[in-house]
């Protein structure tokens, strides 16, 4: 990877969100305030009003409100972005569905926080996992500067499948800290991302109604077309998710073309080509496995992580491959799907399975309200696995890690 | 006995330093409705609802029971609350985003149902908590960390000015806009405080004050120039004074501050929907 050092400033993984919305030349921002995203649109709005950014800044009551002006400016053709965190993007609930079910390129940042009750404001990803089935893509970042790449990436996956986009990274971890990021010039980013081609059925020549009430059956309209029932919709939306498995690599593979780096596509890797034991993680948390598989061999284990940068659409396929070798996988999930563990350990066990791959797997809860996790306790939990793996001891159950009770 | 009664520390608030910034309004705000507790004897009854913002540390303040409700739904969750429990006290506590923004709607309907609780609203012009953004009662050309160049009306709309809305709702029975930026202001609170328990205390309906305090954080202001900011620009946006008195004349008497109907003006014009 070659780096202009010129163009790199030590930026917060907000500050990195609110410049590749700069740089992608959004139309229209709405958001409503919550740590930690809250920099990103306060960094938005100083850029709006100083005429840095020529776009609509709508200070709205609500993010219900905030993801309704998304969907009426995306649905006339803008290029829209928001951002939210927690309770913010649970209240936008209703509204994320209706985004991914009227197939808009909406991209927001998820500075992911822990949901309540009760109250907590730090880290883990239960709100974006708890959101998993809205029908948004979801990517997740392991550091600044792909933050900001990957909300690059976004609008232009978001804008060739017609699906949402949500990009999540670990609040305070990332939205807070400061990293050194390659901030790329406008001219490369418009070479990558070209202008918005509105996507909109809207035509005044023309008038209809978008997102009419549709009935179990395809039927005949007014005009005597056959237009698609229910079923139909959601097996296109459905469709499109796995075209985007496709789109997210070639994204980055266009991304390095352009910029020099890339960032794997739907999954990358650490030391995975002769690892017998792997550690698995989305976001920060897999970026810091890195280390724990550097301690892990420094002993002799021969360990290695996979980090999902996609987990909706799921990279099945990808996982299956990328773990084929590995004798010991160790999930490291940051969210609850609760009566059924880590969702990512239950994904990551479903796609092995219907690949025929079968490594022993064991899942880990870690993290969660930002309770503090080392590198150090990734290590005594692969360790512990290993050694309940020599013992044949079968299946595991989900171990806590730094569980005080 | 007057002087302890007067500076001796409500029973109902904890005795520990709050962690609020220096020259905040929520202590005071605190004090005054922990008072009204007390006066009213309802320590034992008394549930508190906390709003997201900064006030939603107020369990550690007072002492009653409190529970923690979502951003902006304080007042839903206190029409539970007390339809079920028409014996309890409840006091619902929030800043103008949890009220005024996010919460609007709640705010709306319960004051329209008419619920018999007590709401109490601190209207410091920002979302204090989350860093000083754009809130719907911040003045027109008021700067925020979402509004850099200044409250645009004729982009952002104009505040709301929530005592005189609340007051236009069949179902309030008391609606009273007061500031804290002096003693005699603070006294007014103090009185409208208790006026609004006693709404709820005669089963009137929904009981509801207003007091415009400075957030002094995000004013990036001393204690002193805020003081004077309250007095100059919000009071002068958000005139004080009692928008509604529906409350039963014979229980007038059981007030501390009978004699005290309405407030006068200090600055700003009175109205008086009553
Ligand atoms: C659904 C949701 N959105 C956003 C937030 C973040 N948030 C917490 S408090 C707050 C605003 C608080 O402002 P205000 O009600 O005026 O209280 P103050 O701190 O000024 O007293 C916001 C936006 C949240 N907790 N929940
Ligand atoms: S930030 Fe503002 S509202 Fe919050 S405690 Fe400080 S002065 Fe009070
Ligand atoms: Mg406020």
């Amino acid at each position: 990877m070659t780096v202009d050092t010129q163009s790199v400033s030590v930026i917060t993984g907000n500050r990195a969100a609110a410049e590749a919305a700069r740089l992608a030349r959004v139309d229209v921002v709405a958001a409503y305030p919550i740590t930690p995203q809250s920099p990103v649109v306060e960094t938005l709005s100083k850029y709006i009003e100083t005429g840095v950014l020529d776009a609509e800044f709508i200070t709205v009551e609500s993010e219900h409100s905030a993801m309704g002006v998304c969907i009426g400016a995306a649905t006339s053709g803008s290029r829209v972005f928001t951002a939210s965190s927690a309770n913010g993007l649970a209240y936008m609930c209703e509204q994320l569905s209706w985004a991914a079910g009227s197939r808009l390129p909406i991209v927001m940042g998820c500075a992911n926080r822990a949901m309540s009750a009760p109250w907590s404001v730090l880290n883990d990803q239960q709100d974006a996992m708890s959101q998993r089935d809205q029908g948004w893509i979801q990517l997740y970042c392991r550091n600044n500067q792909e933050i900001l790449d990957t909300f690059l990436q976004g609008f232009r996956i978001a804008e060739q499948v017609k699906l949402p986009v949500m990009v999540c990274y670990d609040g305070f971890i990332l939205s807070h800290t400061v990293m050194p990021v390659d901030i790329p010039e406008q001219e490369q980013v418009d070479a990558y991302l070209p202008p918005y081609s509105v996507h909109t059925i809207l035509d005044p020549e023309e008038p209809r109604n978008v997102n009419p009430v549709t009935l179990a059956n395809p039927r005949l309209n007014g005009d005597g077309v056959l237009c698609h029932g229910y079923m139909e919709f959601r097996y296109l939306m459905e469709q499109a998710h796995k075209e985007a498995l496709d789109m997210i690599v070639v994204a980055d593979e266009e991304f390095e073309a352009c910029f020099g780096r890339r960032w794997g596509g739907l999954l990358w890797s650490y030391q995975l080509e002769d690892a017998e034991v792997v550690l698995l993680a989305a976001g920060s948390l897999a970026g810091e496995a890195t280390i724990s598989a550097d301690m892990l061999r420094s002993e002799g284990i021969r360990a290695g992580v996979l980090g999902l940068r996609a987990y909706r659409p799921f990279p099945a396929a990808a996982v299956a491959d990328a773990l084929k070798e590995a004798g010991l996988v160790v999930v490291f999930d940051k969210s609850l799907s609760y009566g059924y563990d880590g969702p990512i350990r239950r994904d990551v066990q479903a796609a092995l399975f219907e690949h025929r791959v079968m490594p022993e797997v064991h899942g880990y809860i870690a993290g969660l309200g930002g309770r503090d996790i080392k590198a150090r306790e990734l290590v005594d939990a692969a360790r512990d696995s290993i050694t309940w793996a020599e013992q044949g001891k079968g299946p595991k159950p989900t171990d806590w890690i730094n569980l005080q009770l | 006995m007057t002087v302890n009664k007067t500076l001796g520390r409500p029973e109902s608030l904890c005795d520990v330093p709050t962690l609020y910034c220096g020259g905040c309004g929520h202590g005071v705000a605190h004090r005054l409705t922990a008072e009204a507790i007390d006066h009213f004897g309802l320590r034992g009854s008394a549930v508190g609802i906390a709003p997201a913002g900064c006030s939603v540390l107020l369990y550690k303040y007072f002492d009653i029971d409190t529970i923690e409700s979502a951003h902006g739904r304080a007042l839903a969750v206190g029409t539970g609350m007390k339809r079920a429990n028409p014996d309890l006290f409840v006091l619902t506590y929030q800043g103008d985003g949890d009220l005024a923004s996010i919460g609007m709607c709640e705010t709306i309907h319960t004051a329209n149902r008419g619920e018999s609780i007590t709401a109490v609203f601190i209207n410091n012009a920002v979302y204090g908590m989350t860093g000083g953004q754009m809130a719907p009662t911040t003045l027109p050309g008021q700067r925020t960390t979402t509004t850099p160049a200044g409250r645009d009306i004729a982009r952002e709309g104009a505040p709301i000015k929530m005592a005189e809305m609340m007051a236009g709702f069949d179902g309030v029975a008391y609606s009273e806009r007061v500031a804290l930026y002096d003693p005699r202001q603070i006294r007014r609170a103090r009185k409208a405080v208790f006026k609004a328990f006693e709404a709820q205390i005669t089963n009137s309906g929904l009981g509801f004050v207003e007091i415009l305090a400075p957030c002094v954080t995000n004013l990036k202001m001393t204690p002193d120039k805020a003081q004077q900011w309250v007095i100059d620009e919000l009071c002068a946006t958000f005139p004080l004074g009692v928008y509604k008195d529906r409350l039963p004349t014979e229980n007038q008497a059981t007030t501390p501050a009978a004699a005290t109907q309405t407030a006068t003006a200090e600055c700003g014009s009175v109205t008086h929907a009553d």
